[in-house]
């Protein structure tokens, strides 16, 4: 069975919602749009306080090519635009709107039956993907429009859907493929169109032996797309992990691109996305989120409309634990943590994760003993230890030399240090700084 | 909400390993050795573990309270190791008075004076031995004969298969007549310094530590196989004066150290190449004071004299960075 093959970990799976169907969460009563749901410019508002709208109006423009428009998910009246802090933890720019019904924009096809014929031309399927505002579900929350257009000289030849989910916790993209399967398919088909070629492989970690075993019934007739299972072991579903699992090329560092290895990946969740833009003319308005812990009474998985609070999530799960001390938007490896439950469910947000107080608080820090577990953890063949240690004496140089740019961020090396370092905090202060001096040398050229 | 939150940056989860863990597990690997150097040893055994054990906890003890003024450190179990190596890598009717001066050395010197546990460049232990083998030769090359059950001091000593070998180089090719049958050196029914005699038993440990991904193979099987190799070179060109390969491995400390001294987290490479070139080095200096140098082993020189080049080591063998190739 195919997998990546320097370092990586195995934290515990912990899903706990695995096999809880999906359930539809009712409409908040004020649903709030930050206007940074992506990677790239933060999206402009086109409404003004006091202005009414629908399901699925579009409420921010794009703010250039690299970015993404937003839609209210409910419909009702602007009642300020305003700032929240979102899951960064930076205080964001937002609309809020508060719901008094749920009137959908009248060209939203609303009904469940299955659209499988697409003529539309590959223009027309970008421009109904980038109007949707869909972009990429697993959290990283790249313009998906951007992706699907890559760069002219690079010749892409296969589609890679990451159906990995190696986030412990996590189950949302698991209870997508077993619930949609069908409109999957058609994604990757209409993906597979805009990209101009002919073979797709879907990506699926063999902890979700129901979901492998329907995706292949469902494909086993459909020639170009193949399902892919793979080993366990965290972080496969980063891109680039996941692109060496699949196909055995390794991207090179920054800032090259999975184009420049002819592939380009796409989340599962984001295909489903992308069905719905080209084939129900429906806005990236709604998506799955898992709400789990393991004191949470009852771990699910939700749709939820985006701009929902995060508080109303967790009141469907059973209320928040009382031995609760840290809430995360999405897994526990990569996940940022939120300030309180007031935090809006944005495109990005795939769970919500309450973890106790006693796995909470971090241990406190010793010596590095030298025991190199987090040079065996890196999977992009770093050696944290060193990096961390450059950082912290603002060795930028020693950090670059070391290949420091090309950390993933995720979590790897921290996790399994037996001296508890806080190995990745010390490099993403190196990476942001280092990341500084190379765009500054560049400027300068 | 009553809940308050934590707040800081992924990853929120660890696989629960700890210090503590490494240090408790390296000890239980060490537990088969301990047995085997008792039933070999006997009292001895006992007093010159218990002593040095004890020796490197109060130093590490009184030198954090008194004079670094620092919170104590002898939870994590590195002062309990490094006393065990200790005794391990000492005869057993050795004085009682040399093993605290060794403590001392270990744990002053070969460490406290560095900083404590993870900036020290040598193996304590072996600062400890080398320093009383250098002060007290005769006493440090003296080797009660096995099987003396309540004998200490007054053990009789004799020669080691290691005395032999060299003996043999020398010319006195009849001393191979009085070297123990291979199955005696690998049970540990010989002489030497306490922890080595058993190779069974030190393997034992090995199993241990790498089921229980403590250490990797690297380091342990490139010594083992670089000795291999360097010494079955010269046993095929001259069986009459070179022992077979297999007389080396089981011999001396070569097991102890390949498997429990230069595995040392502190004082070994970070990397997989790093481990592998460190091994073979090791192998390579421990063959030549074997068999060219004035002390009959030679393990404990060539572990610290790599401990020195272990920064160079780590300064050229890089991990294989991720799209290095396709760079």
């Amino acid at each position: 069975m195919n997998t990546f093959k320097i370092g990586g970990v195995h934290p515990e799976p912990n899903k706990l919602s695995a096999g809880k169907k999906i359930e539809t969460l009712a409409l908040p009563n004020q649903a709030v749009f930050p206007l940074s749901q992506h990677i790239g410019a933060p999206a402009v508002p086109c409404v003004q306080k006091g202005d009414q709208v629908l399901v699925g109006t579009r409420i921010a423009d794009a703010g250039g090519f690299m970015s993404s428009p937003i839609h209210s998910s409910v419909s009702g009246k602007v009642s300020r635009i305003d700032s929240v802090v979102d899951a960064s933890g930076f205080r964001k720019p937002a609309i809020f709107i508060d719901v008094d019904g749920d009137e959908w924009e009248p060209d939203i096809d609303r009904t469940d039956t299955l659209a499988l014929l697409c003529t539309l031309s590959r223009e027309e399927i970008l421009d109904r993907i980038r109007n949707a505002g869909v972009v990429g579900m697993g959290g990283a929350c790249f313009p998906t429009h951007v992706k699907l257009s890559p760069p002219k000289d690079c010749n892409i030849d296969v589609l890679i859907v990451n159906a990995v989910e190696c986030e412990p916790y996590l189950t949302s993209d698991h209870m997508l493929m077993l619930e949609h399967s069908d409109e999957i398919i058609v994604g990757v088909r209409i993906l597979l169109k805009v990209l101009g070629i002919d073979r797709a492989v879907i990506g699926i970690e063999e902890n979700k032996a129901d979901a492998i075993q329907l995706m292949q019934s469902k494909t086993s007739m459909v020639s170009g797309i193949e399902i892919m299972p793979l080993k366990m072991k965290y972080p496969q579903g980063g891109e680039k992990q996941l692109i060496e699992a699949v196909t055995g090329r390794q991207v090179p560092p920054p800032p090259a691109l999975p184009a420049n290895v002819g592939c380009v990946v796409q989340n599962v969740g984001t295909v489903f996305a992308v069905y719905e833009a080209v084939q129900k003319k429906k806005p990236l308005i709604e998506r799955i989120v898992t709400v789990t812990g393991k004191s949470v009474k009852n771990p699910c998985n939700l749709k939820v409309r985006l701009g929902t609070p995060v508080s109303q999530l967790i009141e469907y799960a059973g209320g928040m634990p009382e031995d609760t001390g840290k809430l995360i938007s999405g897994g526990p490896m990569m996940g940022r943590p939120l300030l309180d439950d007031k935090a809006p469910v944005v495109k990005g947000t795939s769970g919500i994760l309450m973890i106790p107080e006693a796995d909470a608080v971090r241990r406190a820090e010793r010596n590095c003993i030298r025991c190199a577990k987090c040079v065996q953890a890196c999977p992009m063949g770093l050696e944290p230890y060193l990096l961390a240690t450059a950082s912290e004496a603002g060795d930028w140089a020693t950090a670059e030399e070391n290949w420091i740019m090309s950390c993933i961020e995720c979590g790897c090396c921290q996790s399994t240090c037996p001296s508890r370092r806080p190995l990745l905090d010390w490099v993403r202060l190196a990476k942001n700084r280092v990341g500084g001096i190379i765009r500054a040398r560049n400027t300068k050229k | 909400m009553a809940q308050k939150l934590y707040i800081t940056t992924s990853p929120h989860v660890h696989c629960g390993d700890t210090i503590e863990r490494n240090m408790r597990t390296v000890i239980w690997a060490l537990v088969p050795a301990f047995i085997a150097s008792v039933i070999v040893f006997g009292a001895g055994a006992l007093i010159v573990t218990a002593t040095s054990v004890a020796s490197c906890l109060f130093f590490e003890w009184f030198i954090t309270r008194f004079l670094l003024k620092r919170p104590s450190t002898l939870s994590d179990g590195s002062a309990i190791i490094t006393g065990i190596l200790l005794a391990f890598n000492l005869p057993s009717n050795i004085p009682l008075y040399m093993i605290v001066m060794g403590a001392l050395v270990a744990i002053g010197i070969g460490k406290m004076v560095f900083g404590g546990l993870g900036n020290n460049p040598f193996n304590p232990a072996l600062v400890g031995r080398v320093f009383l083998l250098i002060s007290f030769p005769a006493r440090m090359t003296s080797w009660p004969v096995p099987h003396q059950m309540a004998a200490y001091a007054d053990a009789v000593t004799g020669a080691t298969p290691l005395n032999l070998i060299g003996q043999i180089v020398g010319g006195n090719t009849a001393a191979a007549d009085q070297l123990p049958g291979l199955k005696d050196l690998f049970l540990g029914n010989i002489g030497g310094c306490l922890g080595e005699v058993s190779a069974l038993a030190l393997l034992i440990g090995f199993v241990i530590l790498l089921w229980r991904k403590v250490i990797t193979w690297h380091i342990p099987v490139t010594i083992l196989a670089t000795v291999t190799v360097l010494t079955g070179i010269m046993w095929l060109i001259n069986p009459v004066l070179y022992v077979n390969p297999l007389y080396h491995l089981c011999a001396g400390g070569l097991m102890l150290g390949a498997i429990f001294m230069a595995t040392d987290y502190v004082t070994s490479p970070m990397t997989a190449k790093g481990m592998v070139w460190y091994g073979i080095g090791i192998g390579i200096l421990t063959v030549i004071i074997r068999y060219f140098g004035s002390y009959p082993e030679g393990m404990s020189f060539a572990i610290l004299i790599m401990n020195a080049v272990v920064p160079l080591i780590n300064n050229w063998c890089k991990p294989k960075r991720f799209g290095e190739a396709a760079k």
